[in-house]
């Protein structure tokens, strides 16, 4: 039955993960990379971690692709032209890296297949809401404040980099108002 | 039968794979932001995978840092999307490929 599951959702998430390569229209890509992340998310469900995949669900799914899709929709993104690639061999070094990279996962499967990991004896509660909170809040909480730090930091730089008339709009017209 | 760890790590490696693809052959920035995003997510699945079967909480804290760093890339990249649009009229990449504005 987890077979199945795990069958299901991950050939959902390659599917929709090749559908955003191959898409020419940015808001189609958008619309895959959405269902990317809900199978991603039903995955970590299969994998114990409830609190992960709301947060998933919620920022990727939620908050991060409506910021995209607005980005594309205010800018007006036609489809990619069928232009011819200034550097034409692109695509054979992309397909032949990527080869590289399959084969490498493939070895290293292989040579774990030997020494089989069997899952730790520890607590059960793992992937709730209330242990990884204690954890965010005791042991890990220096990394809890410096990532409080990088987004005050985004904020900022996010609106200095948007705003009309700001660092980098070099336009004189736009400067003016 | 229950899914392996390796079944998790070798979806995570696909996606990954993928994601890379997507980064060297698209042109669009907003494609490669995506491909980027999809990146991310893929070590986000191993995070979890380690973290459930090996019963401890640091990796769900790190798939917790990674997806508040991935919400930051998102609200500065995307300005910089903005502004290079406003000054070139242009998403695609060969049209910006030098630094300056």
């Amino acid at each position: 039955m987890l077979v199945l599951l795990f069958i299901l959702f991950a050939g959902m998430a390659i599917g929709c993960a090749l559908a955003v390569v191959a898409q020419r229209n940015p808001l189609y890509s958008a619309i895959s990379l959405i269902g990317v992340f809900i199978s991603l998310a039903c995955l970590y469900v299969m994998l114990a971690a409830p609190f992960i995949a709301a947060v998933q669900v919620i920022v990727y799914a939620g908050a991060i692709m409506v910021l995209v899709v607005f980005v594309i929709m205010l800018l007006n993104v036609e489809e990619e032209a069928h232009r011819r690639p200034r550097l034409k061999f692109l695509l054979p070094v992309a397909i032949a890296l990527s080869a590289v990279l399959i084969a490498e996962v493939a070895f290293i499967l292989v040579s774990v297949q030997e020494s089989r990991i069997t899952p730790a004896s520890g607590s059960a509660d793992v992937g709730l809401t209330q242990s990884i909170g204690s954890a965010l809040f005791t042991r890990y909480l220096l990394p809890f404040e410096i990532t409080s730090i990088l987004l005050l930091m985004a904020i900022v730089g996010a609106m200095t980099l948007a705003r009309r008339g700001g660092l980098l709009s070099g336009n004189d017209k736009t400067r003016r108002d | 039968m229950e899914p392996q760890l390796s079944w998790y790590l070798a979806l995570s490696a696909v996606l990954f794979t993928i994601g890379v693809t997507g980064v060297i052959i698209k042109r669009n920035v907003i494609s490669m932001f995506m491909c980027i995003e999809l990146m991310l997510n893929s070590v986000n699945l191993t995070f979890v995978a380690f973290a459930s079967f090996f019963q401890d909480v640091t990796g769900q804290l790190f798939v917790f840092i990674v997806m508040t760093v991935a919400a930051a890339e998102a609200a500065v990249g995307l300005g910089i999307i903005i502004a290079i649009f406003r000054n070139r009229e242009s998403l695609d990449v060969d049209d910006a490929s030098i630094l300056k504005l």
